[in-house]
């Protein structure tokens, strides 16, 4: 999955200069207004029934995720709870574009909600590494892509995926046979013309980038997984993934139907806003801009001091008096994506809101919430072993994917 | 199985480096080697085999009089002081797969040994031919150091020449210099020969004993980048069903304990038991599912391995 990469394409629906967002560039004058994306992009907003009714469903507290609204947004998620309600099965898919060993915190939010969704619904799970597209991209040689895509993987697993309901694939490993099939098959369905549109190529662009759409698309359809899915063509797909990517979707699901296939469902969340303050993504290339996972716990803590952007008053008075922006201060916001107590984050609202806590006692707790977070994936990865990768890798069938 | 003697004497004729052996009776020192082969106007050499905190090991082989201080070089490594060791004689068979007494660069040959990283003593230039035992201490060999150097990069191992000597200063300003020379993360007990073994890597209190097969054995070794929380208890008790359960009392343990206090008890009476029970299950029913996922997790990967190496027979 391409993400930020900084290109200077403009497509063809970025036609507001205010705020540009598409797989490879999320940036604005101010705050990302994701109700106007939402209209842009033409997708619905995720509203508190939908969290009511997968707390139903599936008989467990609904993911923080989703109780904070990070997964803000959807396409036919209405219709996988409707067939789920009626008994019929769907699987996930999400990925990894492997450009740089460093993951950071933005890159394990789709993974850990994804984790949840698999534990939830008891689905099974597909996660793409789209080796091919960072060795285009980012002209890596082949032999890097796939060695990122490896040590990627070990981090994805280290989020806490069952192997006996998910199967990972590079591109580079698997691109072949049927999956190959329903690629040719998207590509005869997508003009030029088109992909130019949606994502802004170029004629200086390679072709391999051109060409490229279609392998991110068809993991969207069971066919591509005879080992997984043979006999289930009608197996719906739900894709959660940040809402950047949803240029790639709307091109499968205009082609969906004329290949005879379902449309692809997307649940989709914010961005995870830089230690700097919300106009941008966090950056894999500006260290401080991000936590690592591979941050120490020292690392952590000078990071939030230093670099968290704050939305404290710039004196103790005033801040006593008008208390803090919680629209702006990143520490709170980083609390409401990872602190899961729902008591605590509203304690906290009101207290710093209100000016009687300062950043200091936020940002400690941050760092708190942090660093358990971090040493828990690393205790994690640790036990990730290459052979545990080869399992989660091989094209083998899963017969208790929905057990 | 380690590369023999005769084996790695061969390999040396083959790609033409000459050499002259001289057998004797099994030395353990270099003074006892000395008395057989003293007199032969060639360097005599010492080899240490080092281990650092993160298991990753280290040969150093050097004059046997030039001047070896751990400190230092554990400093110019960029392990920090004290952060350089003997390693343990379990380590000596188990990665350099040669016996006791036989320290010698040509251990890297072995698959078990190839993320050893070996720091050749610059003084060796001086001589036209130095001191070393053939991967058995009952035989010296002599050869062109640059010869040695070049056979082993020929088998891809990591060998630099190093002033064992020298005594720069480390700092802010100044990094450790050779900390080029430290092995990349994952430690050498990676490729262990294929056979069923028990492995005890390191001497010290974390190690525990774990009997696996080959590949398998990366699990109990630690591949970490960094100190995980846990070090050796994390990776082992995902393979092993006993301190699996035992990470598991601990933690709930640590739990129930840390909500017995006082003011608890003030606060819920009798009814402290229902409170701390809800407590538990709210606190550490996911991070508990998370340490369960990757059990099962590992002990697929087992299945898996075993599976691939050897298809079950079906009637």
């Amino acid at each position: 999955m391409e993400n930020n990469n900084n290109k200077e394409n403009e497509t063809k629906q970025d036609e507001e200069q205010t705020q540009v967002i598409n797989p490879w560039q999320v940036s604005s004058k101010g705050k990302i207004d994701y109700d106007k994306l939402i209209d842009q992009f033409g997708c619905q907003r995720l509203d508190q029934s939908f969290v009511d009714r997968v707390h139903r469903l599936t008989n467990r507290s609904p993911h923080i995720f989703l109780r904070r609204n990070v997964f803000f947004a959807h396409r036919d998620f209405n219709e996988i709870l409707d067939g789920y309600e009626r008994g019929e099965k769907f699987y996930l898919y999400t990925g990894r574009g492997p450009s740089s060993e460093a993951l950071h915190l933005g890159h394990l939010v789709p993974f850990m909600f994804t984790k949840y969704l698999q534990d939830a619904f008891k689905v099974p799970l597909v996660i793409q590494l789209t080796d091919d597209e960072k060795c285009m991209w980012k002209s890596l040689t082949v032999e890097e892509s796939k060695r990122l895509a490896r040590e990627n993987a070990k981090d994805i697993i280290a989020c806490g995926f069952d192997v006996s309901r998910t199967f990972i694939f590079s591109d580079f490993d698997y691109v072949g046979g049927a999956f190959y099939e329903n690629m040719v098959k998207v590509a005869k369905c997508v003009t030029y013309n088109k992909v130019v549109g949606i994502f802004g190529f170029t004629g200086e662009d390679h072709i391999g980038k051109i060409s490229f759409p279609p392998v991110q698309a068809v993991p969207s359809f069971p066919s591509s997984f005879p080992h997984l899915f043979s006999g289930k063509d009608k197996l719906r797909c739900l894709i959660p993934c940040a809402i950047d990517q949803d240029p790639y979707f709307r091109m499968t699901r205009d082609v969906a139907p004329r290949l005879g296939y379902n449309k692809p469902a997307l649940i989709e969340s914010l961005f995870f806003p830089a230690l700097q303050g919300e106009t941008g993504k966090m950056s894999a290339s500006d260290a401080n801009s991000a936590i690592y996972v591979t941050d120490t716990q020292k690392a952590i803590k000078e990071k939030v001091n230093k670099y968290a952007f704050s939305g404290g008053q710039d004196s103790i008075e005033n801040h006593r008096k008008y208390g803090a922006n919680l629209e702006v201060d990143i520490p709170f916001k980083y609390l409401s994506f990872f602190l899961e107590d729902d008591e605590e984050l509203e304690h906290i609202r009101k207290e710093y809101g209100s000016g009687r806590m300062l950043t200091g006692e936020v940002k400690k707790r941050l760092i708190d919430v942090l660093t358990e977070m971090v040493e828990r994936h690393r205790a994690a990865r640790a036990a990730v072993t290459d052979e545990m990768v080869d399992a989660f890798m091989a094209v083998r069938p899963l017969p208790n994917m929905f057990a | 199985m380690g590369v023999s003697k005769a084996q790695l004497l061969e390999r040396l004729q083959a790609q033409q480096i000459q050499f002259s052996q001289y057998d004797h009776p099994v030395v353990m020192t270099v003074e006892a080697q000395a008395k057989y082969v003293g007199h032969i106007k060639a360097g005599l050499s010492k080899n240490l085999f080092l281990k650092d905190k993160k298991h990753r090991y280290y040969i150093v082989s050097a004059l046997a009089d030039t001047k070896v201080d751990l400190k230092v070089l554990s400093q110019r490594l960029g392990l920090g002081k004290g952060g350089l060791r003997m390693a343990p004689e379990e380590a000596v068979s188990e990665i350099l797969e040669v016996p006791l007494g036989s320290v010698t660069p040509f251990a890297l040959v072995n698959e078990s040994a190839r993320n050893v990283s070996l720091l050749l003593d610059q003084g060796f230039k001086t001589h036209e031919c130095c001191f070393f035992h053939p991967l058995s201490n009952d035989t010296s060999i002599t050869l062109k150091i640059q010869d040695l150097y070049t056979f082993l990069k020929s088998v891809e191992r990591m060998v630099a020449y190093v002033d064992l000597e020298a005594n720069p200063t480390v700092g802010k300003d100044q990094p450790p210099d050779l900390a080029a020379l430290v092995p990349s993360d994952t430690p050498s007990i990676q490729n262990i020969s294929e056979k069923t073994a028990t492995l005890q890597i390191d001497g010290d209190v974390k190690s525990k004993p774990v009997a696996v097969t080959a590949k398998a054995s990366k699990v109990s070794s630690g591949q970490q980048k960094e100190k995980p929380v846990n070090t050796a208890n994390s990776s082992s008790s995902f393979a092993d069903p006993e301190q699996f359960i035992e990470e598991i009392l601990k933690k709930a343990s640590a739990f129930v304990v840390a909500e017995i206090k006082e003011e608890n008890i003030k606060q819920h009476g009798d009814q402290l038991g229902a409170v701390v029970s809800d407590s538990i299950r709210k606190n550490l029913t996911l991070e508990f599912k998370n340490l369960a996922t990757m059990f099962k997790n590992t002990a697929y990967t087992e299945g898996f391995g075993a599976g691939i190496r050897c298809p079950a027979k079906r009637l």
